[in-house]
């Protein structure tokens, strides 16, 4: 091969996008990337005051369709025969780590205190839709629950079922459960919330991406420690595919 | 450690150890949030303005698809792109601090950034143009040329802090923290078209910038920013 200055930077270059890849499955060196994410998860919840609101926006600011993403429609006979039955029979559990657990229809949700808000869901791809929010403060239902002293994170057990057949779960900590704008959502845009959007219930953890916010929860498990949960990362994204558990960057 | 602008031999003492650590710092930092940033941009290519923007909202502009060999990682992977987005957006971000605090502290802005009003006057900035078409981009003290000044002053006080401005912005942990960042930028889509337009503008730079070493005298321009020595045509210093 002859040597000239064009072949040399393109050989280098492949070389050091090839390095990168090396590099980026090594497990150290993700350690040290990790490094970053775990910084921005400290210095976020430093400078975050704990009940600082992600902004709300005005009804002329909502996107026209609020886009769908993930699940469209659970799978499975079970969940075809709520849509049927109008989510009558439906619960969400609330156990784990409470001294009283709590399983509510969504009947039950809908006559608690609610709140309606007006944000803006981003994507982790790095699209965003406003809508209108209106649910259940998730701090009620811990409140009625009563969280024992050891529960630490709150992790949301859903009825969809992922593409390498896994269920989809998330989970938070409880400085974003009792966050004023924390709610268990079931209505969007005044309207009872429709099937690709969570039906009937769906997390809104408005200071975080998209794959934070559980669709369709069917329990909410108080727990100590992500560990021992699943994959042990505290989500489906987190555990299959390397997504932060800190999703508010 | 000599004080720039010090001859010796031909050669003048031209960038002080943290203006050349910073340089090579950021060689590797920028190409890794560049090559990165397009795995991102490959997740969703395209760009609005306003709030909120996404597949059924008009776009502005619809990016192609980067190539592997252009991305980090090579294959399609969005959560490392992440990690390595944010890991090395410290390095860029703390990097240029410490290097302003420095440049602002021993001077470098004001000696050899800042553009005097007689460099920017029209005539003196067309004869600057011509000698670029020249090849040559010398100026009598060995300085920086005023079109060069001008290039760097967009980086270091434009597209860099747009950058990290921008991609502040985009946090939705950040949005609870400095809310106001939406306002200054128009919404979270206006920020990440803006911010998209930045790393345009740093490709844009990184290309004329290698371009222009290449013409200029490679070793020699290398060579100063190891060593920080620059020997100066004809001896001229």
């Amino acid at each position: 091969m002859i040597l000239t200055r064009r072949n040399m930077l393109v050989t280098a270059g492949a070389g050091l996008v090839a390095g990168c890849d090396r590099l980026g499955q090594s497990p150290t060196f993700q350690k040290v990337l990790g490094l970053g994410e775990a910084g921005n998860f400290a210095i976020q919840r430093s400078l975050q005051q704990r009940a600082a609101l992600a902004p709300e926006f005005d009804r002329t600011q909502i996107s026209p369709i609020f886009r769908a993403n993930g699940t469209h429609l659970p799978a499975g006979e079970g969940y075809a025969r709520h849509i049927a039955e109008k989510f009558v029979n439906w619960r969400v559990q609330v156990d784990g780590l409470v001294a009283r657990p709590l399983a509510l229809s969504p009947a039950q949700l809908r006559q608690m205190p609610k709140r309606t808000q007006i944000t803006r869901h981003d994507c982790v791809e790095g699209w965003s839709a406003i809508g209108e929010w209106t649910g259940t403060p998730l701090k009620l239902l811990l409140d009625a629950a009563g969280l024992k002293p050891q529960a630490r994170y709150l992790v949301f057990h859903c009825a969809d079922r992922m593409g390498n057949g896994e269920m989809y779960y998330e989970s938070i900590d409880l400085i974003d459960a009792l966050h004023p704008q924390t709610i268990l959502a079931w209505a969007l845009n005044g309207k009872e919330l429709g099937v690709g959007n969570g039906a009937p219930v769906r997390l809104r953890v408005e200071r975080q991406l998209g794959y934070k916010q559980a669709k369709y929860v069917e329990r909410i498990e108080a727990v100590a420690d992500l560990a021992t949960i699943r994959g042990g990362k505290g989500g489906y994204w987190e555990d299959g595919h390397g997504y932060q558990w800190y999703a508010g960057i | 450690m000599p004080n720039p602008g010090t001859s010796k031999d031909g050669k003048i003492f031209r960038h002080r150890l943290s203006t050349r650590l910073w340089h090579w710092i950021n060689a590797v930092t920028v190409f890794v949030m560049l090559m990165s940033g397009l795995t991102i941009s490959n997740a969703h290519p395209r760009l609005y303005w306003g709030h909120y923007g996404a597949n059924f909202d008009k776009a502005w502009l619809t990016l192609p698809h980067f190539p592997g060999w252009a991305t980090i990682p090579t294959g399609y992977n969005l959560a490392l792109a992440r990690q390595w987005h944010f890991a090395f957006a410290w390095v860029l971000a703390f990097g240029l601090l410490f290097y302003m605090v420095r440049s602002l502290w021993n001077g470098h802005f004001r000696r050899d950034i800042a553009l005097s009003a007689r460099e920017v006057a029209p005539a003196h900035l067309i004869a600057d143009v011509k000698q670029h078409l020249r090849l040559d981009f010398e100026t009598p003290g060995g300085g920086y040329n005023p079109l060069q000044k001008i290039a760097y002053s967009a980086v270091l006080f434009v597209l860099l802090p747009g950058l990290i401005l921008t991609g502040l912005t985009l946090s939705p942990g950040m949005n609870a923290v400095l809310p106001w960042l939406l306002d200054v930028f128009g919404g979270r889509q206006s920020a990440r078209s803006i911010h998209f337009l930045c790393a345009g503008g740093m490709a844009a730079f990184i290309v004329i910038h290698l371009l222009l070493v290449l013409a200029a005298g490679p070793i020699n321009e290398v060579r100063s920013m190891i060593t920080g020595w620059f020997r100066v045509k004809g001896g001229r210093a």
